[in-house]
């Protein structure tokens, strides 16, 4: 086999560290210790070695690193930071100041559980923690999409029609510490690719003074809402065209969402992140004993892709979402705004839901072949959510 | 058809290098055209606690992102652990066993009740002649190249040459080089 370019065997972490060297933003402030992830400890080291201009801050908490980042940001820098799980949380009430400031902010975040009892292993509980905070949702499989995405996600965020910060999900421990083979781009090839920032409405020119973070009352806060809501309308159409260049550049397809295998499937399975890989496997084992089965797998969570769900999942027989988190006392989110899609679906499918994986358990190809085998015998209740490797 | 998978199970305890061996095991079979994938099974991290690191090595990328569970090679790198379930647990009839010890395979097949293939090679003793430090990584990357063929010896001498060249001094690439070697010679098989 002949050897390809820039191919590493690397950890999903080391994969967007080096997608940040690439990118060289200005800021990246951190909380140095955990719950931080690997990826600002590689990327301290780029600073460390002169490989990149960027001012790093360490900061004395996550919530500091993302005010940090917002001032960075508002003040006209191209401003990154990565976190995860509890981190994550702590910066919760400024995630929605970036939001609704418009900045442009790309932030990896390695999802793992939060806690309590005390558990660092992959879980999807922070990530959406965080998904009405107004922030778009970018969702990876592998080292390979944590890569990628962490590019597509700076050029998406920073685009003219759009100017809201993204977070690019890659699972814990599995993808952020697993080592996988990655395809890196050139480094100049990147740097043409992201460009140089648009900087819209910057604290640092002086002569066109604006204000960040007023006092915003009945008056007004309601219409700068609206703003976001249509901002986010923008984000589909952009991220396609994006990706579209991306293409260009890597060989590398990106769209709203990954499909494989659901041109003729008649039962459909539904997750996010590196789980969406295992379900591929599984799919191709269910297909070679004569099942049709496909996935679908959301890039983008946030804006939820409805119209494209609506479209491919309507007419199917079943539909089986997975979710690696739970909303107590309600339906979980990826099953919840799935079967709310589904409301005005032509032909609905039966749909089913199944949480599995919290705080790190392990997801087998056994546990998602049960999954699709209860949707083969019609065995799904729609107002029922059952458990994929629980002990009962 | 889904893809074949060629699966690797490491079991050691925490700060015997199990995990670096993992990954540069990952990164020879990379030197190959492979696809690859490393992963340690995080617990609470404490030293001499066991542990297992896991390897997926295939010709088509790697979509399964579960833990492994039914090996096709296993490999123990303290023999002190011989006898704990863990070792065998979800091994096919064909699984090969290699085992960083001093004692002889059949001691060792009897200790496993392993029915395949069992090999046996001193790696620590051999770390401890020929880098003068007792880890047994690049002695049992030798004896792997050696019992399963996944990889070269090439291949990891070329990643030994890229890593421990750039950190360590000339002489110590090459007694690593001969640690490998020697792994790769001196382990013995059965089954």
């Amino acid at each position: 086999m002949p050897e390809v370019k820039n191919r590493q065997a690397v950890t999903g972490a080391q994969a967007i560290a080096n997608a940040m060297r690439q990118i060289n933003p200005d800021v990246v402030a951190a909380y140095p210790i955990t719950p931080q992830t690997p990826v600002v400890e590689y990327f301290a080291q780029y600073v460390a070695d002169g490989a990149v201009d960027t001012e790093m801050i360490p900061v004395e908490s996550e919530h500091s690193a993302m005010s940090a980042v917002v001032g960075a940001a508002a003040a006209g820098a191209r401003a990154m930071t990565a976190t995860a799980a509890n981190g994550l949380a702590l910066m919760h009430e400024i995630v929605y100041i970036a939001a609704s400031s418009r900045l442009p902010i790309v932030m990896p975040v390695a999802n793992r559980a939060l806690s309590g009892p005390i558990n660092i292993h992959c879980d999807h509980s922070d990530a959406m923690a965080e998904r009405d905070s107004g922030w778009i949702q970018l969702w990876a499989e592998n080292a390979q999409e944590a890569y990628d995405l962490t590019l597509i996600a700076l050029r998406l965020g920073e685009h003219e029609d759009v100017r809201l910060p993204v977070m690019v999900n890659f699972d814990g421990f599995i993808i952020s510490h697993g080592v996988e083979v990655v395809d890196f781009l050139d480094d100049e090839v990147v740097k043409k690719f992201v460009g140089e920032p648009k900087v819209k409405y910057p604290l640092l020119d002086v002569d066109n003074p604006v204000t960040y973070g007023p006092l915003d009352l009945y008056d007004y806060y309601f219409e700068h809402k609206r703003q976001q809501i249509e901002a986010m309308k923008h984000v589909k159409r952009v991220f396609k065209e994006v990706a579209e260049e991306f293409e260009k550049i890597s060989g590398r397809k990106y769209d709203v969402l990954d499909k494989y295998m659901v041109d003729d499937a008649e039962y459909i399975m539904i997750a996010l992140g590196s789980t969406a890989g295992t379900i591929k496997y599984t799919v191709d084992l269910l297909r070679e004993q004569g099942h049709k089965v496909g996935l679908v797998k959301p890039w983008i969570f946030r804006p939820f892709p409805k119209k494209e769900l609506q479209e491919i999942l309507n007419g199917r027989k079943a539909v089986v979402v997975l979710d690696r988190s739970a909303s107590f006392g309600a339906e979980a989110p990826l099953y919840e705004a799935v079967k709310s899609a589904l409301f005005n679906v032509e032909n609905k499918p039966l749909i089913g839901s199944y949480v599995y994986g919290l705080g790190g358990r392990d997801i087998k190809v056994e546990h998602i072949k049960q999954a699709f085998e209860d949707a083969f015998v019609g065995n799904l209740n729609p107002d029922e959510e059952r458990y994929l490797g629980l002990r009962e | 058809m889904p893809a074949k998978y060629y699966e690797f199970r490491w079991h050691a305890r925490a700060g015997q290098g199990a995990k670096s061996a993992s990954q540069m095991l990952a990164e020879a079979a990379l030197e190959m055209g492979k696809y690859v994938q490393s992963f340690p099974e995080y617990g609470a991290e404490r030293t001499g606690a066991p542990m297992k690191a896991f390897n997926r090595i295939a010709d088509v990328p790697i979509l399964v992102h579960s833990s492994v569970e039914n090996p096709d090679v296993v490999i123990i790198i303290d023999d002190t652990m011989l006898g704990q379930p863990d070792l065998v647990a979800g091994v096919k009839e064909d699984t090969i066993f290699i085992v960083n010890t001093t004692k002889d395979v059949e001691y060792v097949r009897a200790k496993l009740g392993a029915k395949g293939k069992v090999c046996v090679v001193p790696a620590t003793a051999i770390a401890l002649e020929e880098i003068k430090r007792g880890i047994p990584n690049t002695v049992m990357l030798g004896a792997i190249a050696k019992v399963t063929g996944v990889i070269t010896l090439e291949s990891i001498e070329e990643r030994i040459r890229k890593t421990f060249g750039k950190k360590f001094p000339e002489e110590v690439v090459e007694a690593n080089i001969r640690a490998l070697r020697r792994g790769f010679e001196e382990v013995k098989c059965n089954g």
